[in-house]
């Protein structure tokens, strides 16, 4: 056993370290602190668009992808390191992730090779934005129960109906859709998936606003949109399987939760005096801390662990697919310690002050139990995938679509 | 990058699996716990022959001189099957003391009858219901001769040894002596895991030879116990997997209201928490499985981290196991019991689950280690 990486590795990782260092600056313990700090006077989309481009200058903006679309062909270990160390730099985040790692498969597995051409060197780019057009008011967490409706009408296809907790929708210029071309087939067999340009005439997006007071989410309307029957992607009832494989990329995209940890609470737990008594004297709070660095530690652990996987060449076992549920809800609690350690003044923000971390990961947390799959359904997901546990009996088996109640 | 075990460490693994299962471990362990025994001789016998219990020690003492990994593998076999043997207080107590803190005398003297099975060890620490402490230690050494009483000392009746947790003068010191000497009175006391055998240990001026330095006896066994958490964390993780699996494969195979009850979502979540701890703590003794073999300055909170980890995972899968179970899971008749009061065994032995959480925050504060 051991933390070093291989000679290639080793090499690969400084030709990374090398190119951010000349590109980018260093994450200090300030600008560490919070997304995309330090963007001066551009905006996020500006200073994003940025630094794609740049990356995609010098290849190093889809490296796993092949030459031809702007990578390198880089190795899953190489696309780890990559990452691993860009993370260190002060690099905006919140514009590409969704279609660079959602969108970008699904065009390379299902898209013609002219619509390859033409879509993904933009994509790589930073030129073009892309998002993911799947939940719907309806079909949350059973997201095959979605009802937009997709009509054919020669060599178009007319699409009516709405979408939900789209991502970026408000400056992507391409989206991903799922939608119903068959309502009297069952569920899963009366989807066909499209790529659609989010410019088209009958889309109309409005921001949805969390309650974190933020708007990182849309809802979208479709109004009889035209979609080329050219931009379908899988043959016509194959929507189900063709958007298995973006959320399949999405769970390894969602992964941990960022935001304050085991370390916070200490360090909080150190400095915070009550009756002149520091708060990490108490033996409750010292219990919690040591369950909160135990998850930490085995959630680093198990990244090691899928790593060293993939140093070997091997495929990693499944023991990634904790990830999201352990760090959601350690993120939801200690947010929770933090404002508790304040008492009665716990609930006041100040957006100058470092403590208003802890009151976001209390807010956010709650959020991201539930993206990229609820904490339920990744139980399902491990109950069923992974432990080989029989499927749910189901209101909904055999069923034509438009035949299974649905309370409304 | 590498956090994972060699493929010469995995196959030994899977030759001890492939052993343990040929001897039916599991049915020695409730033929143990059917009967007075404490332990299974025959079963001990064949892992002697083995060289299991020469694995650390090194080459000059006729042990197999490999490393702390090779251990962790094995004991995460016998965690799996429940081997009723003396092998976690000879091996991870007594022979790590001595290959830690022995003189070469003591080495040349004990170390090769611990391969051959000459020597069976113990470590003796407990002696009031508190936890030990520096401070609280009785049990007396004085001019060579123990006197006191030690309690819940594992293995004792089979163990031809014990290193002794003692006070000496101003400070402890660990010190081994003879449990065959008339001086030394042995009885058994009853415990919640009827296959393994706990033991109050009284010294009447018993003959003891002080290991490692006079003074440093506490810190000394600070570090033997770092040693033990990360190798009886590998059991726990090995008991745990074997709960989750007879779980998985009973909801499965039972049925309720027409269908496997593995098919309820309730039990689907309680299967996947179950997968979670586990993982959890497989990935956290793999770590101090690394920092035990690299003797790495993290080693104190690598190790209270695999035993906070896997104590709590595997009290939580033999728990939620007999639940899935329901009323089967409480008879005698089936063997979730036995995983049951094993976990709660291990989880005491090295001192509880809120003792480890203590010292992992004590570590913490002391080397302001960060993640």
């Amino acid at each position: 056993m051991d933390f070093n990486d291989t000679p290639q590795e080793a090499e690969f990782r400084a030709k990374c370290r090398a190119w951010l260092e000349a590109n980018a600056e260093l994450k200090t313990k300030k600008t560490n602190s919070g997304k995309n700090m330090n963007l001066g006077n551009k905006s996020l989309l500006e200073a994003a668009a940025e630094w794609q481009k740049k990356k995609y200058d010098a290849g190093w903006a889809m490296i796993h992808w092949p030459k031809e679309f702007g990578g390198i062909g880089a190795t899953p270990i190489e696309r780890i390191i990559w990452a691993q160390e860009e993370s260190k730099f002060n690099v905006p985040k919140g514009v590409y992730e969704i279609g660079l790692g959602m969108a970008g498969p699904v065009m390379m597995e299902y898209a013609t090779d002219e619509q390859k051409e033409r879509y993904l060197p933009p994509m790589a780019e930073g030129k073009e934005i892309w998002c993911q057009l799947f939940s719907e008011p309806s079909a949350g967490s059973d997201v095959a129960g979605l009802r937009s409706k997709a009509v054919q009408d020669g060599e178009n296809w007319i699409v009516n109906g709405q979408k939900v907790w789209t991502s970026g929708a408000h400056f992507s210029d391409f989206g991903i859709l799922v939608v119903r071309h068959d309502p009297s087939l069952e569920k899963h067999k009366g989807l066909t998936f499209f790529f659609v340009d989010m410019k088209s005439p009958g889309i109309e997006v409005k921001p949805i606003k969390q309650l974190t007071g933020g708007s990182s989410f849309n809802e979208v309307y479709f109004n009889d949109v035209v979609i080329p029957d050219s931009q379908r992607l899988g043959e016509i009832g194959d929507g189900w399987k063709v958007a298995i494989t973006t959320l399949m990329n999405e769970r390894l995209a969602v992964g941990d939760a960022d935001g304050v940890d085991a370390n916070e609470a200490f360090e909080l737990a150190k400095k915070h005096d009550k009756d002149g008594e520091q708060l990490i004297d108490n033996n409750a709070v010292r219990e919690s801390i040591a369950d909160w660095y135990c998850e930490a530690s085995g959630l680093k652990n198990t990244k090691l662990r899928t790593m060293s996987a993939l140093s070997r060449g091997d495929t990693p076992g499944p023991e990634a697919s904790i990830t999201k549920i352990v760090s959601a809800n350690k993120l939801q609690a200690i947010g929770n310690f933090g404002m508790d350690s304040s008492d009665m003044s716990g609930m006041l923000m100040d957006e100058k002050s470092d403590f208003i971390k802890f009151q976001m990961a209390w807010m956010g947390a709650a959020g991201l139990r539930i993206a990229g799959g609820t904490d339920e359904i990744l139980k399902n997901i491990i109950a069923e995938r992974v432990l080989g546990l029989p499927q749910e009996a189901r209101a909904d088996k055999g069923l034509a679509f438009k035949d299974i109640p649905s309370g409304s | 990058m590498n956090l994972d075990f060699s493929d010469d460490q995995k196959l030994l693994q899977e030759e001890a699996k492939k052993f343990l299962t040929k001897e039916d471990a599991l049915k020695i362990n409730r033929a143990v716990m059917d009967s007075e025994k404490t332990y299974d001789q025959d079963l001990w016998n064949k892992i002697v022959e083995l060289g299991w219990t020469g694995i650390r020690i090194p080459e000059e003492y006729q042990g197999l001189g490999l490393s702390h990994l090779e251990l962790c593998v094995i004991a995460e076999e016998l965690g799996r099957q429940l081997a009723p043997v003396p092998f976690s207080s000879s091996v991870y107590l007594f022979t790590e003391t001595l290959i830690e803190f022995g003189s070469e005398e003591q080495k040349h003297a004990i170390l090769p009858k611990l391969v051959t099975g000459d020597v069976i060890g113990t470590l003796a620490i407990a002696e009031t219901n508190s936890a030990p402490t520096k401070s609280n230690i009785s049990v007396e050494l004085k001019d060579g001769k123990l006197s006191g009483t030690k309690i819940a000392v594992p293995d004792a009746e089979v163990a031809t040894h014990a290193v002794v947790v003692a006070k000496n003068g101003d400070s402890v010191s660990l010190c081994v002596a003879d449990l065959n000497s008339d001086d030394v009175d042995i009885t058994v006391q009853r415990n919640i895991d009827e296959s393994r055998g706990y033991y109050s240990v009284s010294f009447d001026g018993a003959n003891a030879e002080v290991v490692g330095d006079e003074e440093s006896g506490w810190s000394n066994l600070e570090k033997i116990m770092d040693h033990a958490a990360v190798l009886f964390s590998f059991e726990q993780i090995g008991g745990a997997q074997a709960s989750l699996d007879m779980a998985n494969t009973y909801a499965k195979e039972r049925y309720a209201f027409g269908r496997p009850i593995g098919s309820f979502q309730s039990m689907k979540h309680k299967l996947a928490d179950m997968y979670v701890a586990l993982t959890l703590a497989k990935s956290n003794s793999f770590y101090g499985a690394w920092a035990l073999s690299s003797n790495a300055a993290e080693l104190p909170t690598a190790a209270a981290t695999a035993r906070v980890s896997a104590t709590k995972a595997f009290q939580l899968c033999s728990q939620e196991n007999i639940q899935t179970h329901g009323g089967n899971g409480f008879t005698w008749e089936y063997d979730c019991h036995m995983f049951y009061k094993r976990s709660k065994v291990l989880s005491l032995n090295l001192g509880s689950l809120p003792s480890w959480r203590e010292k992992l925050i004590k570590s913490l504060e002391q080397a302001n280690i960060k993640l």
